[in-house]
């Protein structure tokens, strides 16, 4: 077996598996399926200082390889997470890290400082990228200044391992990236999902409740791979990347291209037991090529 | 309740109507586990271009002994049609199971209306079979749009008294479930509900009207089924919920309706 630990700014992974916010609950979900400690890490669902109704069904559409959704952020906010949710997963023998997602700067680093204080969670993925909400979410993540802001906010308040989640609905991911990096982030993950919309012909109407949704799947895994090859070219922060990956090919195309490690998201939901078979089958591929550790692939495609 | 995701071999393929199938499996690998009626499976769709998520189909019969669970599935998109591609020795791959079913009677007294819609009738009778197990006769009140939609009769009416409505009056009273004269004549402790929305709303009406304790099985559109991607929320008194986790069957006063 070869060597599959990385460490992603000083988070030890016991392998570059993880598994993406919004597809996984909060682990628990998936327990009857797999042994979660086999997973690198969990990074469980969005969190928002107050809590978030979502928007309204429906939220998902089908499309040709991968979903559209609108899901909105519901969640019952910080408070309930802390209290309710916490106690239940603190005990999972992997690296639970909890999405952050907020209104303003302020919003960020309030809900942040609140899990800063919970010792079983080593990281937090900052969302500035969730295009399905009002205020917020992506309209930090579009620009460089609104990127940099809510990381130098969220930076000051936080002190573990700070991953900031990038938007692909972009001109320039590289240039946002460099941005969060400047303002104090430990490492960048992307894609998130890319803007949609889909339409019913009968009703003649758009499907989703509010317009548009993000889509995710294996359709959007060429231009998360591009943008991950990009980016990893251009940090100096670890890169996790993610988008559309459904299996180890997939997982071992975003290594080579340059990322540290990999999240599975919406694939979870055709397989359950897919993150597992993930790394299990990047150990096959290194044990095929010579490879003693995972770290020797991270970047290996010029 | 723990969930499996299990590569159930199909044993049975039976078309029943013209546009639904009767699909038996079996788990090779071992008994199956312990399921409760109106809970559902998702069944992953194979190689198809044009579907990518799996399709949530209830428990329609479910057979310790043969260790065999059964599928009736009406052909509605190109998912659920392509589950017609199946034969027996075909790989189905199911998570089961999921969600949360239908009250089932505490005591041989109460007496229990099953009304069920179209394909709505298929979780009925897996809890058919599980009540009368419990030493309680159901009693089903089953409509369609006309005879030829109203399928497995049969196996109903082995279970108990069974009431039957067509809209076109091809079979049983014309008219709607609500409509038929069972509902004047008799009284009933508990009324469960699967089948079209706006049924099932009129079904939800008519118990309120008696003071009739009532559960409906929802259908919304569903991601991963285990409550994880908030996709398939319904708007309840408690706020958004998961059909998927907290449903599929909610009890109508839990319901904005």
């Amino acid at each position: 077996m070869a060597d599959l630990r990385v460490n992603i700014a000083g988070l030890e992974l016991v392998n570059p598996v993880l598994t993406a916010s919004g597809t996984f609950g909060y682990g628990i979900e998936y327990q009857d399926f797999i042994d979660l400690s086999q997973l690198g890490g969990i990074i469980v669902k969005g969190t928002t200082l107050q809590p978030r109704e979502g928007n309204p069904y429906p939220r998902m559409a089908e499309t040709a390889q991968g979903m559209l959704n609108c899901v909105g952020l519901q969640n019952k906010g910080v408070d309930y997470f802390c209290k309710q949710i916490y106690p239940q997963i603190k005990d999972i023998k992997t690296n639970m890290i909890v999405n952050v997602s907020g209104n303003s700067p302020e919003d960020y680093a309030e809900c942040a400082a609140r899990i800063n204080e919970l010792d079983c969670i080593p990281a937090i993925e900052l969302n500035i990228s969730c295009p399905n909400v009002k205020h917020g979410g992506m309209a930090f993540g579009t620009t460089t200044e609104g990127a940099s802001s809510v990381v130098k906010a969220v930076r000051e308040a936080y002190g573990k391992t700070l991953i900031v989640k990038l938007s692909p609905n972009v001109t320039s991911v590289t240039d946002i990236a460099l941005a969060v990096q400047d303002a104090g982030a430990d490492a960048v993950s992307l894609i998130n999902t890319l803007m949609g919309m889909a339409i019913d012909i009968e009703k003649r109407k758009r499907v989703l409740s509010i317009g548009t949704g993000g889509l995710s799947g294996p359709c959007i895994k060429p231009v998360a791979l591009r943008m991950v090859y990009q980016v990893a070219h251009a940090v100096r922060v670890p890169v996790i990347g993610l988008g559309g990956i459904s299996n180890a090919k997939d997982a071992i195309e975003f290594l080579l291209a340059g990322a540290s490690a990999i999240e599975i998201g919406t694939a979870n939901f055709l397989d359950p037991t897919v993150s597992v078979k993930v790394a299990k089958g990047i150990d096959e591929y290194l044990e095929k090529h010579g490879f003693k550790s995972v770290n020797e692939i991270v970047g290996l495609c010029e | 309740m723990r969930k499996y995701v299990l590569d159930l071999q199909v044993t049975s393929v039976e078309q029943p109507g013209e546009r639904y199938l009767l699909l038996d499996a079996t788990n090779p690998a071992g008994p199956l586990p312990e399921m409760n009626p109106g809970q559902f499976a998702q069944l992953r769709i194979d190689d198809n271009k044009d579907t990518f998520l799996r399709r949530p189909i209830s428990l329609h019969h479910v057979d310790y002994e043969k260790n065999e669970v059964s599928f009736l599935v009406q052909k509605v998109g190109k998912g659920t049609a392509s589950l017609w591609q199946k034969r027996p020795g075909s790989t189905l791959n199911a998570i089961l199971p999921l969600g949360r079913g239908f009250t089932m009677p505490t005591s041989a007294e109460q007496k229990f209306l099953l009304v069920g819609g179209g394909v709505g009738i298929a979780p009925l009778l897996f809890m058919g079979e599980a009540m009368l197990k419990m030493g309680v006769r159901p009693t089903f009140l089953l409509g369609a749009r006309s005879k030829s939609d109203l399928i497995r009769l049969d196996a109903y009416r082995a279970l108990g008294e069974v009431y039957v409505t067509t809209e076109d009056g091809s079979e049983g009273e014309k008219g709607f479930v609500t409509q038929h004269s069972v509902l004047q004549r008799e009284k009933f402790d508990n009324i469960s509900v699967c089948g079209p929305k706006p049924m099932m709303m009129a079904m939800a009406c008519y118990a309120k009207q008696v003071g009739t304790k009532c559960e409906v099985s929802l259908e919304n559109m569903m991601a991963c089924g285990l409550g994880a991607c908030l996709c398939c929320v319904e708007d309840t008194k408690d706020g958004n919920v998961c059909v998927c986790k907290e449903g599929p069957v909610f009890d109508v006063e839990k319901l904005k309706w």
